[in-house]
């Protein structure tokens, strides 16, 4: 299968003035095209930090990062980084605000202008454009900082807990939205989330790192054999809860 | 659209009578000032001989208009004001661009910024006469200097609010620091510059005027000095 990332040992530490604190501890993993990947793992262990690396917002310190078989420094392929929060500007409509993007990246023409409208329209936000964003509710503007994402046309996702923010009912049917839609747009996406059953629910395959400094603990795949495989399908398939507890149980095996 | 319900009416109606209520209390606040301030010159509290008083102003005024030479005066000062004003925006907007770019820059600056900004500048003005001579850019100067500093450092510390997530999110969309600047932090400061400008005006009149009572020909400040001395 053709991968279109691949992590080498990376290790990652801070620095501050208080001393050092390893991230990071030898990384290794890979994504193939097309592939959903959820990273699980305790809180503060480094998964912002291992998207942040990826993104290319921090070098590692030691280790490799290939994108399509090219150097992080050197590859041109659009990564998509959907930060926690939606950080939409108030300031702005939200129809300007999914075009921020691409007018960071000078990529504004006829042609993009009409991608965005069309995203806006396809995911329910077409009556919204004109609005701000503090009058939509946290499902609608994380739908909204996500088409922001997509109308760049990234080859990669990287979301970092983008459904944390929401309460529960509205992070499941937007979890779920979510999901359909990069399946649709058919994107590679690494999703780091502390929800289990959102991780089950969405991914492919999901990593699960050790407390920090982070390590790999253990990855597995999710097979379910579902005719149609939706998240709420997922949630009521037998598999699910053997899938859940695995990975629960492997969490939490050191304490 | 020009059927309004029961509740919209209300509602503008309220509102008709909010505006209302700040009209009046905002011109009842410029008379109760005026009082006080002709009060407390006639009873003493402040020396009329530097603050004057409205009596003294209006009576001044009166004459000034009769032989048309107030007309100068204002222009003169208001051009100076407004001149002053422009150079502190830019200043000190360009200032705190500058210090935003650089943590270097302005953790080496700050203790300056605060020392010069809190220094006297109005007492200052004596010595800027000396340095610049008794001309239109120390007037000019002297107006600038009561507003400047204090403005960059505001601008600065609302540059160094902005949410850190929102500019992560630039450079997430492989912005620059540059864009950081342009789509974030001066679109956030927006509201601060423009409150900032409200404060720098008054500051660049009074600072204008102080140098106009030393150092000038004409100018409103050289008419307090003028009319104080003429009517005490
Ligand atoms: N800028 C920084 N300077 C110093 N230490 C940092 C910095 N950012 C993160 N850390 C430390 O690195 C560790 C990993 O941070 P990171 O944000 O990657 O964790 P996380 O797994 O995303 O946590 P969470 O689940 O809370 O989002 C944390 O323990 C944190 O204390
Ligand atoms: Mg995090």
């Amino acid at each position: 299968m053709e991968q279109v990332l691949e992590l080498k040992n990376i290790h990652y530490t801070y620095h501050t003035l208080d001393g050092e604190t390893p991230a990071l501890t030898d990384i290794s993993f890979s994504l193939n095209k097309g592939e959903f990947v959820a990273i699980v793992g305790p809180s503060g262990c480094g998964k912002s930090t291992l998207l942040s690396l990826i993104a290319g917002l921090i070098t590692p310190e030691r280790g490799l990062i290939k994108i399509n078989g090219k150097y992080l420094r050197e590859s041109t392929t659009n990564i998509g980084y959907m930060l926690q929060h939606d950080e939409l500007f108030e300031w702005r409509t939200i129809y300007h605000n999914v075009l921020l993007g691409l007018e960071v990246q000078h990529m504004l023409s006829a042609k993009t202008r009409a991608r965005a409208h069309e995203l806006l329209d396809i995911y329910g936000l077409k009556n919204f454009e004109k609005s701000h964003p503090s009058e939509l509710s946290g499902g609608m503007r994380q739908r909204a900082a996500l088409i922001r994402t997509l109308v760049l046309e990234p080859d990669i996702l990287l979301l970092d807990e983008p459904f944390s923010a929401l309460d529960y009912q509205t992070r499941l049917t937007v979890g779920d939205d979510i999901g359909q839609i990069i399946r649709q747009e058919e994107k590679s996406a690494l999703l780091v989330t502390h929800d289990l059953s959102e991780a089950v629910s969405l991914a492919d395959r999901v990593i699960i790192l050790s407390g920090r400094p982070a390590a790999i603990r253990q990855t597995i795949p999710l097979i379910f054999s579902l005719e149609q495989d939706t998240p709420l399908n997922r949630r009521n398939s037998p598999e699910f809860k053997n899938y859940f507890n695995l990975i629960w149980k492997e969490l939490n095996c050191d304490e | 659209m020009n059927e309004f319900s029961k509740e919209q009416l209300n509602f503008l109606k309220g509102q008709k009578k909010h505006r209302r209520i700040v009209n009046i209390s905002r011109v009842l606040i410029l008379f109760s000032f005026l009082f006080l301030w002709e009060f407390s010159a006639n009873v003493g509290w402040i020396d009329s001989f530097i603050f004057s008083s409205p009596s003294k102003i209006a009576l001044c005024f009166w004459e000034m208009v009769t032989d048309r030479s107030i007309f100068l005066h204002i222009g003169v000062t208001l051009y100076e004001t407004i001149i002053s004003f422009i150079l502190v925006i830019l200043i000190s907007v360009l200032a705190a661009v500058c210090l935003w770019f650089s943590k270097k820059l302005s953790e080496i600056l700050d203790p300056y910024l605060v020392v010069l900004n809190s220094l006297p500048k109005s007492a200052l003005a004596p010595l800027l006469i000396v340095w610049l001579g008794a001309n239109r850019m120390t007037i000019i100067v002297a107006g600038m200097s009561v507003a400047i500093f204090g403005s960059i450092l505001s601008l600065y510390t609302n540059f160094i609010t902005v949410d850190p997530g929102k500019i992560k999110l630039i450079y997430t969309l492989q912005g620059s620091r540059l864009q950081a600047l342009t789509k974030v932090v001066l679109p956030h400061s927006l509201p601060a510059i423009i409150s900032n400008m409200k404060v720098n005006i008054g500051l660049c009149l009074v600072g204008v005027i102080i140098g106009e009572f030393l150092a000038a020909r004409n100018g409103l400040g050289y008419l307090i000095i003028y009319s104080s001395q003429v009517f005490s």
